[in-house]
């Protein structure tokens, strides 16, 4: 047992970081100073992902998917998702209008999920394109919220690498994908977050 | 036998005793000249170490050197902190008022070429380093016309050498193909930084 354990070293090495990021995370009420500047730029860009339900299952669920995938879908999604995002996030800032932000982002949930449910294998160019399709709406919605007065380069970092975060999540979690039960349960994480995208989808129609 | 028990247990506790008195008796602590700071070549340390528009895209390019291979590193190591220390006389010199959206350009860039791993050869990417390291180097040098002046352009140009060399010979070690993604996913979130940087900047003037 224990050899097999050091077998997947790798493994352990990102629960590793996945513990850190959690803990570094946590302390969320240490605010010695007054509210402004490059800290706190980090922090609230670092906070502001994880702020909506609908973004935290969708970039789970690109996690998810390139995990399912591998190599070399499980590092590219992750990676054109950001530089996607931060494009809409730019039209946001820029105040370039996009029309069905919110509908977007619930298809988003819809179809990633039930790319995750399917074990959907399209050209590694179809996954980057739908996945980089979708980060322009989820970042237009987080360049229309950003706030003014903080440090725009550090804001920008930890929003940036809070989303990597979360692709690192569902990266971790895709990891079980190995083991016969754990195949079952990705699919049923997918399914759940199709689910839940439908209710996002119903409450952006109605 | 005793005796010498006895005469290391005196010892001991004269020893302790010493050391008691010297803690009770602390005298004052002037590592610093408070009222004068660090010092010019350590406010020059402390400016790079403190501004994410200059560290980062130092940064970035130290990593896209250190995946160059060893000559380049080598070369960057050298080359980048002149560079930076020429720019900075020239920009203590001329001084500027200007404002350009240097760190997002620098960031996107370069973050970019780390993403991407993209093949360049060893001068090309040395050009790279002079044109960062004179471009940063010259807006540092006017910011700190008044203030820490050639010697905190000193203090910058020895920061640079190391950040340099600790980084590239870090990314050089690394042999295993998942080590050099993670790089490559860390270049991606500074492009990504840099692309929403510029949103801001642009924002900002509108």
């Amino acid at each position: 047992m224990k050899k097999n354990w050091h077998g997947y070293g790798h493994v352990r090495l990102l629960l590793l970081f996945f513990t850190v990021c959690i803990l570094t995370y946590y302390p969320s009420s240490a605010f010695a100073h007054v509210e402004r500047g490059q800290a706190i730029g980090f922090v609230t860009g670092l906070r502001h992902p994880w702020s909506g339900l609908d973004h935290v299952l969708a970039m789970i669920a690109v996690g998810l998917w390139g995990a399912q995938l591998g190599s070399p879908a499980i590092w590219l999604l992750p990676v054109t998702f950001p530089m996607v995002m931060s494009l809409g996030a730019m039209m946001g800032l820029l105040g370039i209008p996009l029309p069905g932000i919110e509908i977007g982002i619930a298809f988003s949930a819809i179809l990633l999920g039930a790319m995750v449910f399917g074990e959907v294998r399209p050209r590694l160019v179809i996954a980057a394109v739908m996945v980089g399709f979708f980060a322009v709406f989820h970042g237009h919605a987080h360049g229309t919220e950003l706030p003014a007065g903080q440090s725009g380069l550090l804001y920008s970092m930890g929003f940036v690498i809070a989303t990597g975060m979360l692709h690192g999540m569902g990266i971790t979690i895709g990891l079980i994908h190995r083991w016969p039960a754990g195949k079952l349960a990705l699919r049923g994480a997918g399914a759940l977050i199709t689910i839940i995208g439908v209710t996002f989808l119903w409450k952006a129609l109605t | 036998m005793e005796g010498v028990d006895v005469n290391a247990h005196s010892g001991k506790n004269a020893g302790l005793l010493v050391a008691l008195v010297f803690l009770l008796r602390p005298s004052l602590a002037a590592a610093h000249l408070v009222t004068t700071g660090m010092g010019p070549v350590y406010d020059g340390i402390g400016h790079l170490l403190l501004t994410p528009e200059d560290f980062v895209p130092m940064l970035a390019l130290a990593l896209y050197a250190g995946l160059r291979g060893a000559v380049s590193g080598r070369r960057v190591m050298f080359m980048l902190p002149l560079a930076w220390f020429a720019g900075g006389l020239a920009g203590s010199t001329i001084g500027s008022s200007l404002q350009f959206p240097i760190p997002a350009i620098s960031c996107l860039v370069l973050g970019a070429l780390v993403a991407a791993d993209l093949r360049m050869q060893d001068n090309a990417v040395v050009i790279l380093a002079i044109c960062l390291g004179l471009v940063h180097g010259f807006f540092n040098g006017a910011a700190m016309r008044d203030g820490a002046g050639t010697l905190g352009l000193l203090g910058i140009m020895s920061i640079v050498f190391i950040a340099v060399a600790l980084t590239s010979a870090f990314v050089i070690s690394l042999r295993r193909p998942w080590m050099r993604m993670a790089i490559r996913v860390a270049g991606s979130w500074i492009c990504a930084s840099g692309l929403l940087m510029l949103g801001w900047m642009v924002r900002g003037r509108m």
